[in-house]
């Protein structure tokens, strides 16, 4: 789990630990030792994040990793960095592990931020999607939220007011989601479980 | 949707009122309740500590901590916050928010530093009002409803908002404790004025009051102590209720 001091990770620490993972903290790759998968947690600022991620040396850390298959998910800010940019940070390079750009979210008729729980709708290409039957309310606390210039990283899609966000975006081995699945209680717990069989899968694979 | 929170009253790291539970290992324990209430179907937990000693903030930043590694829903914890520092320890521990009341009466720029540090996103201000016998508005208090401010509710809930409050806590010291239901009035003269997320308090007493607060009050959540403590309605049994009266709400799995 990176430390790229934006966040709390305790939470996601946490649930991740709570579902038999084990997790070590990374301020800089030299901390990172083995792993089998990466994860961006946080919230905060575009700018910041990346400033931190690219000064640490991070942010190779995770363009390595991703590209060489390592399960990479990101949270939040985790999420947003994995694309090319944000209109909070104009002119500051993320991670562009996905392709398009963060996007401020309209504040009319909704508030914005958009804080508190919402229904997530997911697309049949996402791996780990909940099974039908299942609760799919997610918390979210957010500003911006990510547009993938390609469709198929759609993974799943959230309303704000009448806005359509992207809720969950992924690539092959890199997934991020916009809420809080370490905040989404049961829904979100067993959304991780989801993604560590799949990492388990692809490590494996 | 509208979110439902029970709001817990800690002192000295214990649960103050009574909690009457089945099946609870320590009913004083509030990182116990705040986890079965998670269960439950809670969308948030708000704790308020009420120590009052030096050792205030030690205690509040170790209940930040556990709660983190046990509750995975939101938590805010408020009472005693007085500084950028304070608020920083609480955060760091890991409160999703922070509550401040007092402290931003007396300097309502706490707001604004709190809010460019950490984002206005975590940063709640609690106000208690109390209805002014001359009908100009509400009142605000401090301490518990003892200490009058000369200010005014509706415009100080304002104030906050434009400091960087990312949320407005509002208790009705008049209602507070009746069961006679929120008070509306107060909840809509404030929501009509500002864009941020109201929290509807004090008065909650029959199932029908939390879709009231959503319908009549404009709130976007509803906080309750003691008709979830003393087991009168379940979380559950109160999001039943909203969502039969039109009020979206977050449904859960039962556990």
């Amino acid at each position: 789990m990176l430390d790229y001091e934006m966040s709390n990770l305790r939470s996601a620490e946490k649930a991740l630990e709570r579902l038999g993972g084990s997790v070590a903290h990374a301020r800089k790759p030299a901390e990172a030792g083995e792993f089998d998968a990466l994860v961006l947690p946080g919230d905060g600022h575009f700018g910041e994040a990346m400033r931190r991620l690219d000064e640490s040396g991070l942010a190779a850390l995770v363009t390595d990793a991703a590209a060489s298959g390592v399960p990479v998910l990101g949270i939040c800010i985790g999420l947003q960095v994995m694309f090319e940019g944000s209109e909070e940070a104009p002119g500051v390079p993320g991670l562009g592990l996905m392709s398009g750009m963060v996007r401020k979210l309209d504040d009319a008729p909704a508030k914005v931020p958009h804080i508190g729980w919402s229904h997530v709708t997911w697309d049949p290409r996402c791996p780990i999607a909940p099974p039908d039957d299942q609760p799919s309310d997610f918390y979210f606390l957010h500003s911006y939220a990510v547009q993938p210039d390609d469709e198929s990283s759609v993974w799943a899609s959230a309303d704000h007011g009448s806005t359509t966000f992207c809720a969950v975006a992924g690539k092959a081995n890199v997934i991020g989601f916009q809420f809080h699945p370490e905040k989404s209680s049961v829904a979100g717990l067993d959304l991780l479980e989801r993604w560590f069989g799949y990492e388990d899968a692809m490590v494996g694979a | 949707m509208i979110r439902v929170i029970p709001c817990l009253d800690v002192k000295d790291g214990r649960v103050v009122k009574g909690v009457n539970f089945v099946g609870l290992r320590d009913a004083g324990d509030p990182v116990e309740l705040a986890a079965r209430y998670d269960r439950e179907g809670a969308d948030e937990v708000v704790f308020l500590d009420i120590t009052a000693s030096h050792e205030q903030r030690d205690t509040i930043v170790e209940l930040a901590r556990h709660t983190a590694e046990e509750v995975f829903i939101p938590f805010t914890i408020g009472g005693g916050l007085r500084s950028v520092d304070d608020v920083r320890a609480v955060l760091a521990a890991g409160a999703d928010k922070i509550s401040i009341n007092s402290a931003a009466v007396r300097d309502p720029e706490l707001i604004s530093r709190c809010a460019d540090r950490f984002g206005s996103q975590c940063i709640v201000v609690a106000i208690d009002a109390k209805r002014r016998s001359d009908g100009s508005g509400w009142e605000v208090y401090l301490n518990g409803g003892r200490l009058e401010t000369g200010r005014e509710a509706v415009e100080w809930a304002v104030e906050a908002a434009r400091l960087g409050a990312g949320e407005l806590l509002v208790t009705s010291m008049d209602r507070d404790g009746t069961k006679d239901g929120f008070d509306n009035e107060l909840l809509s003269a404030i929501a009509s004025r500002v864009r941020v997320p109201i929290i509807a308090s004090g008065g909650a007493g029959t199932l029908d009051h939390f879709a009231d607060a959503a319908l009549h009050g404009h709130a976007d959540a509803v906080l309750a102590a003691s008709v979830f403590h003393d087991g009168v309605y379940s979380v559950a049994q109160v999001k039943q209720a909203m969502a039969d009266a039109g009020v979206p709400v977050r449904h859960c799995a039962p556990s």
